[in-house]
């Protein structure tokens, strides 16, 4: 296993650990937890808290019936045995293969710039999810700003003002950071990325514009 | 709220709280040894008045609550085998359980991502290497270290967990910037982690 560097805000782990992220995130977090033990012990601790947070905030008087209709209902319940693993080694983390299947190698991309390739994941809720493709050398696309952002590197890496970002290591910055990566020379970076606000790319050209645009 | 969220003598309540830890264990692996529907009942009982309480405050009808109390516990009969003792404490694993039914009932939302973790988390049975004898001791340590929270830490780990509330309806009730409710979370997580860290 790639050894990860840039890991999930503390904040993150937490906001996952509580179910406060809606399923485009959620994918991006599991996907990098399936290639992170360091993030999953983290996510365990603050499920831990929630344990004890379950166990300690308060009760409330259950109706006298519900034991009796549970205890019933457990002769229908089968129970479940641990599935046999499923394939885990390749390059599509197991919370993603559900969506885009086991091989990156199979996933048919749109161009959306000379050199970007974007293949969306549609899913309800307002978030977006989508997988870019970059070529050798060439500057990741700014996404729309006003929300939050998070950019999981399946394969290839990208470097910018923070640091080498390879496969396993997750982006899970502030909305307003300016990194400006740029793909490394030799090999095509393939990132799972989750925006808040709906995306607007800005192509080379709108960019040399915003500028203007600002005035 | 937060008098009642408040954790405070610890000290002379930890051992009763690691022996309930110790006991739920014990619980449950006697449900996944011979299906002990005694012990599933005594397991019900501790944990059917908190579940309640907690999807009430998450947001559910007093109606809601006890048909999602009913179904976490369900579940935790039909998947007894994918716990494992050595990987957290039983209200832990409990509290992923309502977790995931609250996210995809109250929420509307989709658990999947977590289950899925799940299935490859137990296909690979990475073991802690946590002796079970530490698991009590967890218990107390994650109790002392919310106690010894600021209340303004507490307060928004409450209002995430506890009471479902998005991070950014957080920072709209408490007035605060959101880059304030992430800082507290963060701090909040620090503090706990290093309770936590010398039991990993
Ligand atoms: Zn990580």
């Amino acid at each position: 296993m790639t050894s990860v560097h840039h890991h999930l805000d503390h904040a993150t782990v937490l906001r996952y650990a509580a179910g406060d992220l809606d399923e485009a995130f959620s994918v991006v977090v599991a996907s990098h937890l399936a290639m992170c033990p360091v993030c999953r012990r983290a996510v365990a601790a603050a499920e831990d808290v929630g344990g004890q947070l379950l166990e300690d905030d308060g009760e409330a008087d259950l109706d006298p019936g519900l034991l009796d209709r549970v205890m019933a209902g457990l002769d229908d319940v089968e129970t479940a045995e641990p599935t046999p693993a499923p394939r885990t080694d390749g390059e599509v983390p197991y919370p993603l293969q559900r969506f885009v299947g086991g091989e990156l190698d199979a996933i048919s991309w749109r161009p959306v710039a000379p050199g970007i390739k974007r293949h969306s994941i549609r899913l309800g809720g307002s978030s977006s999810l989508y997988l870019l493709n970059i070529g050798p050398g060439k500057a990741m696309p700014e996404h729309g700003h006003g929300g939050q952002e998070m950019t999981l590197i399946l394969s290839g890496a990208y470097r910018d003002a923070i640091g080498r970002f390879g496969p396993g290591d997750i982006a899970d910055l502030d909305v307003h950071v300016e990194h400006q990566p740029v793909v490394e020379p030799d090999e095509a970076c393939i990132c799972l990325v989750a925006t808040e606000a709906p995306t607007r790319f800005k192509d080379v050209v709108s960019r040399l514009l915003q500028p203007i645009v600002r005035i | 709220m937060l008098a009642a969220l408040a954790v405070t003598d610890v000290q002379p309540e930890s051992r009763p709280l690691a022996d309930a830890a110790e006991e739920h264990k014990a619980m449950m692996a006697r449900i996944a040894e011979f299906g002990d529907r005694t012990a599933f009942k005594a397991l019900f009982l501790h944990f059917g008045p908190r579940l309640k309480s907690f999807m009430m405050k998450s947001g559910a009808s007093a109606a809601q609550a006890e048909d999602l109390v009913q179904d976490v516990m369900l579940t935790v009969w039909r998947k007894v085998h994918l716990y494992s003792a050595d990987r957290g404490s039983v209200s832990g694993w409990i509290f992923t359980i309502a977790r995931n039914l609250r996210i995809d009932r109250l929420r509307a939302g989709s658990s999947q991502p977590y289950e899925d973790l799940e299935t490859i988390e137990i296909a690979g049975e990475e073991p802690s290497g946590e002796d079970v004898t530490l698991a009590g001791q967890r218990a107390e340590r994650v109790a002392a270290a919310l106690a010894g929270l600021p209340d303004e830490q507490r307060e928004v780990i409450h209002m995430a967990f506890v009471e479902d509330i998005p991070q950014s309806a957080i920072a709209a009730r408490l007035d605060l910037p959101l880059g304030t409710v992430k800082s507290r979370m963060r701090l909040a997580y620090s503090k706990l982690k290093v309770q936590l860290e010398g039991l990993q």
